[in-house]
């Protein structure tokens, strides 16, 4: 209750700071609207359905990207983690990859796979790859190594090794992986429909911007990115503490 | 911990304890600094339902050695068998036939207590309700029934030992090794240990090898003391042991005790290299 009442008197601030901005400055709309303006703008694309109809689209693209992007991640991760042979075979490719802007390779996923869904999904789930990776990679070193000979002793194979002990030693910064990669995924969803899409709230943003000069609904779009971007953090956070405090 | 032999569940067929015998063993590891020589020509003989205690300075190889028997490390060179003569057979870790409980407990901290003493049938994939009966007898057995729902996390250091203990009976091993279980102890505790894991021994007859430092311990609990040379470790000598048992907590009064401890202690001096002698233990 008490977190929940902090949470709202830290957004009000924050609202208030916002028009007074505006009032002070006196900056017109169409740079930096008033907050009211944008509610009013956001309460409109609602009630149109056109906020709807772009925001499903990116969380598909997140949803799905993420569920690509962090179960590769993980196998890719464990395999490195396991195997310093694999780690110097891959990992140029892999640090290659992340090295490159993601802004840069968009448009050439999405002419190799045809820039429908499946493009914008592998580009979201690129970015999200690496952080997950580096993370499992990382959790699976970090078995601790008496339990690891503790569990040979009692003739454990290699794969109840991984299973039973790496992947739950793995879990807390994993965890932590997973939570830089869920907001990138969001990033990954929005550069992936700016390299060629028709909906989506990238491409919300495109119109808004270049066609209709409606600041007030690129603000919109703007703030649903970041909630959708607070929501999945807070989908890990509480999972990850059910799931780390009980394994 | 319970002494009641009518509770525990007997596995049909299972040997009641098994002999170990190691020849000419020798085990090498590879290093920065080259080879390393943790054990050579190293012959031991460990009677069927004995407790065997092994001593010897610092760094000598008497953990390599627990871990040659219990099949963890395949020896360089020389003969390892589990068994008498016509079955006898190499261990091999994870075969059932060995219990190994570490100088740290090494629960597995995300399981609860019974879980971490059912792991070793839950590895071999036993059926869930036969592990968890299993488990319990054996946190029965070193009085830690109360604790099987607890995290390792909330043990104490001894309640930790004995979970460790349990993990390592659970699965009715013909042969136990003991690596200084109970060394991170406070004296007191240790002692009421030793009693405890005498107590047990004289029930149910296993083969027991225990590593040691302390002088006082292996005369308190050994048929048998096997003391180890500096590296590369070897066995030098073979004290027995023969005093009734169970044996008070201090055997100090005792003339039969005193000459053995004093044998011990001569046997140590020899292996230990001079520059050492002074830190002897005591």
């Amino acid at each position: 209750m008490r977190r929940l009442a902090t949470t709202l008197l830290s957004l009000a601030a924050f609202l208030v700071a916002w028009k007074l901005l505006t009032v002070v400055t006196g900056t017109p709309d169409y740079i930096l609207p008033a907050p009211e303006v944008v509610a009013e703008r956001a309460l409109r694309a609602i009630g149109s359905g056109l906020l709807w109809e772009h925001t499903a689209v990116t969380i598909s693209e997140i949803l799905l990207g993420l569920a690509v992007g962090a179960t590769s991640a993980v196998a890719v991760g464990t395999a490195l983690g396991k195997s310093v042979v694999i780690e110097r075979v891959l990992s140029p490719y892999i640090v290659a990859a992340q090295s490159v802007p993601i802004l840069a390779l968009a448009p050439l996923l999405d002419i190799w796979f045809g820039g429908g869904l499946l493009a914008r999904v592998l580009i979201c789930a690129l970015i999200v790859f690496f952080p997950i990776a580096i993370a499992t990679m990382v959790g699976i070193r970090a078995a601790d190594p008496l339990l690891r000979e503790m569990f040979r002793s009692l003739g454990a194979t290699p794969g109840q090794i991984t299973a039973r002990l790496e992947i739950p030693s793995a879990l807390p910064v994993l965890f932590g992986g997973l939570r830089v990669g869920v907001t990138l995924a969001v990033i990954g969803a929005v550069v992936a429909e700016w390299a060629g899409a028709s909906s989506g709230l990238g491409v919300l943003i495109n119109i808004a911007d270049q066609g209709l000069f409606d600041t007030p609904l690129m603000f919109v779009a703007l703030a649903t990115l970041a909630v959708i971007g607070i929501g999945l953090h807070g989908l890990v956070v509480s999972i990850e503490r059910r799931v780390v405090a009980t394994s | 911990m319970t002494t009641d032999t009518a509770t525990e569940t007997e596995r049909v067929g299972a040997p009641a304890a098994l002999a170990v015998r190691l020849e000419r063993v020798a085990m090498s590891f590879a290093s920065a600094a080259g080879p390393h020589t943790a054990l050579e020509g190293l012959d031991l003989d460990v009677p069927a339902g004995s407790l065997t205690v092994v001593i010897g300075p610092n760094g000598c190889g008497k953990s390599t050695l627990l871990r040659v028997i219990a099949g963890l490390l395949i020896p360089t060179s020389g003969e390892v068998a589990l068994g008498e003569a016509p079955d006898a057979r190499a261990p091999r870790a994870g075969d059932g036939r060995v219990g190994l409980a570490f100088q740290q407990p090494r629960l597995v901290p995300w399981l609860s207590t019974l879980d971490n003493v059912a792991l070793p049938m839950s590895l071999a994939g036993a059926p869930l309700p036969e592990r968890r009966e299993r488990a319990r007898v054996a946190l029965e057995r070193v009085g830690l029934a109360e604790a099987a729902s607890s995290r390792p996390a909330h043990l104490s250091g001894g309640m930790a030992q004995r979970a460790a203990l349990a993990r390592a009976l659970a699965g009715d091993p013909p042969i136990l090794l003991l690596d200084e279980p109970f060394s991170a102890l406070d004296a007191l505790t240790r002692e009421g240990f030793d009693a405890e894991l005498e107590a047990l021994w004289m029930s149910r007859r296993r083969t027991v090898v225990m590593v040691t430092h302390s002088v006082g311990e292996a005369v308190r609990m050994a048929d048998r003391i096997a003391v180890m040379t500096t590296r590369p470790g070897s066995v030098a000598r073979v004290i027995p042991v023969d005093l009734p048992r169970p044996r008070p907590t201090a055997l100090a009064g005792d003339p039969a005790a005193a000459a053995i401890d004093a044998e011990v202690r001569a046997a140590l001096a020899e292996v230990q290299t001079p520059e050492l002698t002074p830190w002897l233990d005591r």
